[in-house]
């Protein structure tokens, strides 16, 4: 095992060239897949030198996906956090509104490039796995762009609490596979397409919605995604002048979170802070793997995971069922562990009120995800001065999340 | 001459089954297992997410995880195992997060004493073999790789490279007890990999009964059976010895034969 130490002056050139970042990731997947997952780095390394595969995703997300999203001051939010901030405190409030893609979500940035590595590669059939849906969309979204058959496993009970979006796959042509093993949930879906996956190698890709899976899955979600923190690290500069004081991102995988916060980590004075999802409370069942976890090997990454003394995996809990998994990707683990990204957490009622502030101040409707990370910025916010800049990702909006917060609220609609 | 090694230097290949750990009762399952000619013995170490395998070793995990097994129950399954049939090798079976979670040099140690011969890991490939292979090596434990048909000969040498006991051929590219593989597919490739490796090949996924054992015996080392055996137990429940007993016979008198034929 090599152990590639980051120059000291930079935080970007992980993973090292076995996939590991410090002692997380690496490629801890069966036999039958280390071939296909070494020829994926091949494909990968050639394709992100290629100009033309470059300029084929910039084109994609400029006129498909509708990128640039916007940077927006919310100074509605701002007024009303400085209300209760002590005398001068009371960060500016700002958002990059990566809810404004195509299907909602920041997810579609990654399968832009993962669809374009696999018709590259020559793969004809598509798999996914999904939680709330949202990747499960997204991937659909694309497969229908490229016209690729697809086909998503989503736990028999999301299936069941994510209608809206299980039609949505429907509609764009692809077969909604509910799975029925283990707790029903995005964990088991994840096992149900790798079991896919290792029985299909030869014609299959496997599009991973997070930046988690065996080497090169992290590092090439998070080049993917990396285009949110690219964009807004020079818009924010275009604007004000000036790189923002602290970055917040919801954390589930961790995706929307790295590719907000890769590009400014050699920016020393930029604070980050990733939020996990603490459901019921960290000391009741949660989702935050970093806050009450310890590393360990699932799903071909080593990272923080929620499990027993046995290393038996837990069941995760969040109202968001994006956030709901019991693991996170390598990258952040390492992070973590080298200090450069704090990392906190917020409960599912935290985050519900935090929803309604947005919808209230700012006439947008979030998703539960992101509201997790406003939660944060109200807190973080005002103990900041009114100088200051807090900038966070506004990963996705919340059509899909209006009847699991209406029943939330106990309210029927 | 270790209790691996002398089990595939009989003279006909060996028989080597699988059920697992906390599933049924063990012990007598065991037992039964021994009764009926198994060479060597696979044990399941029960994960709540068994990435590689189909569904009747999933519901077995399952339904041992529900019944409470844990690490420490296996390894006294085991223990008592070894004093019982001082001569049958013992090979524990599962997922990495179990066998590393209390550091891979506590796990060989325990497996050293508790009797166990060889390991096999599904998710820790040789690129990550630090985790686990250099410290059940030097504890004396076997640890066992597997070749698949998407190991190709660029590759084979390095899942050799700290391999032994025997290589575990995967048979089909898929998941356990599902599809099989075509006869000819696995001649080609017992000869293949025998072509590279002196260590002895064993064949398994999809292996089901004594029709197919005895087509893998006339070319393998050894023929592996596991999610047969583990529907059994299903079927059965605590009262599965009989029934696996008659069975594993029936395969060992397959496996026999073959090399007479």
């Amino acid at each position: 095992m090599t152990i590639a130490d980051p120059t000291p002056n930079s935080f970007r050139n992980q993973p090292d060239e076995n996939g590991h970042f410090g002692q997380f990731g690496g490629r801890y997947v069966a036999e039958t897949l280390m071939p296909l997952v070494l020829d994926l780095e091949r494909h990968y390394r050639l394709a992100k030198t290629d100009p033309a595969f470059q300029a084929q995703f910039d084109d994609l997300l400029e006129h498909y996906v509708g990128r640039p999203s916007p940077l927006y001051y919310a100074e509605r939010l701002t007024e009303e956090v400085r209300k209760t901030a002590p005398e001068g405190k009371g960060a500016q409030i700002w958002f990059k509104r990566d809810e404004l893609n195509h299907t909602g979500a920041h997810k579609i940035n990654n399968c832009i490039g993962q669809i374009l590595l696999a018709m590259r590669m020559g793969k004809t059939r598509i798999i996914a796995e999904t939680g709330a849906g949202q990747h499960g969309v997204a991937t659909a979204t694309v497969c229908a762009r490229f016209g690729l058959p697809c086909f998503i496993y989503m736990g028999a009970k999301d299936v069941e609490r994510q209608q809206p979006n299980v039609f949505r796959m429907k509609l764009l042509g692809a077969e909604v596979i509910p799975v029925t093993s283990g707790a029903n949930t995005l964990k088991d879906a994840m096992n149900e397409a790798l079991r896919d996956w290792v029985a299909n190698v030869h014609d299959t890709f496997y599009i991973i919605g997070t930046a988690a899976g065996p080497h090169p899955y992290p590092e090439l979600v998070r080049d993917f995604q990396s285009v949110i923190g690219k964009e807004a690290r020079a818009q924010m500069l275009s604007r004000t002048g000036r790189l923002p004081d602290m970055l917040v991102a919801a954390i589930g995988g961790g995706s929307n979170a790295i590719g907000l916060f890769h590009p400014f980590l050699d920016d020393k004075d930029v604070a980050m802070l990733g939020i996990e999802a603490a459901g019921h409370g960290l000391e009741k069942e949660h989702a935050a793997s970093l806050a009450g976890g310890r590393p360990g090997i699932l799903h071909g990454n080593k990272t923080y995971l929620l499990q027993d003394e046995d290393g038996q995996i837990a069941e995760a809990h969040s109202i968001s069922a994006g956030l709901d998994y019991p693991g996170i990707g390598p990258e952040h683990s390492w992070l973590k562990e080298i200090g450069r990204v704090r990392y906190d957490s917020v409960t599912d009622v935290e985050a519900l009120n935090a929803f309604q502030l947005l919808c209230r101040t700012e006439g947008i409707i979030p998703a539960l995800e992101p509201a997790h990370a406003i939660a944060a910025v109200e807190r973080e916010a005002k103990k900041m001065d009114r100088d200051q800049i807090i900038l966070a990702n506004l990963c996705g909006r919340g059509d899909k999340d209006i009847f699991t917060v209406a029943e939330a609220l106990g309210t029927a609609i | 001459m270790t209790r691996l090694s002398a089990a595939f230097s009989k003279d006909h290949p060996a028989l080597v089954t699988f059920i697992t750990a906390g599933d049924g009762d063990t012990a007598a399952n065991l037992d039964a297992l021994v009764a009926g000619g198994a060479d060597v013995i696979e044990l399941g170490m029960p994960f709540t997410d068994p990435m590689a395998d189909g569904p009747a070793i999933q519901e077995a995990n399952i339904r041992s995880l529900g019944a409470g097994t844990t690490t420490a129950d296996i390894f006294a399954i085991a223990a008592a195992f070894r004093a019982r049939h001082p001569d049958t090798p013992l090979v524990l079976m599962g997922y990495a997060n179990p066998m590393t979670i209390r550091g891979g040099e506590w796990f060989a140690s325990e497996c050293n004493k508790a009797g166990v011969d060889g390991v096999i890991c599904v998710d820790i490939p040789p690129e990550e073999d630090a985790e686990l292979g250099p410290l059940l090596r030097s504890a004396g434990i076997d640890l066992i790789r597997l070749a698949t048909p998407t190991t190709d000969k660029a590759r084979l040498p390095a899942v050799l490279d700290g391999a032994s006991g025997f290589l575990y051929y995967v048979s089909v590219a898929g998941i356990t007890g599902l599809q099989q593989a075509a006869q000819t597919s696995i001649d080609e490739a017992v000869a293949r990999l025998k072509a590279y490796t002196d260590l002895p090949v064993a064949v398994g996924f999809g292996v089901r009964t004594p029709e197919q054992a005895t087509n893998i015996a006339r070319v393998a080392d050894g023929v592996v059976v596991g999610s047969a055996l583990v529907e059994l137990v299903a079927q059965h429940g605590s009262n599965a010895a009989g029934t696996l007993q008659d069975y594993v016979a029936s395969l060992k008198h397959a496996i026999v034969a073959a090399r007479k034929a």
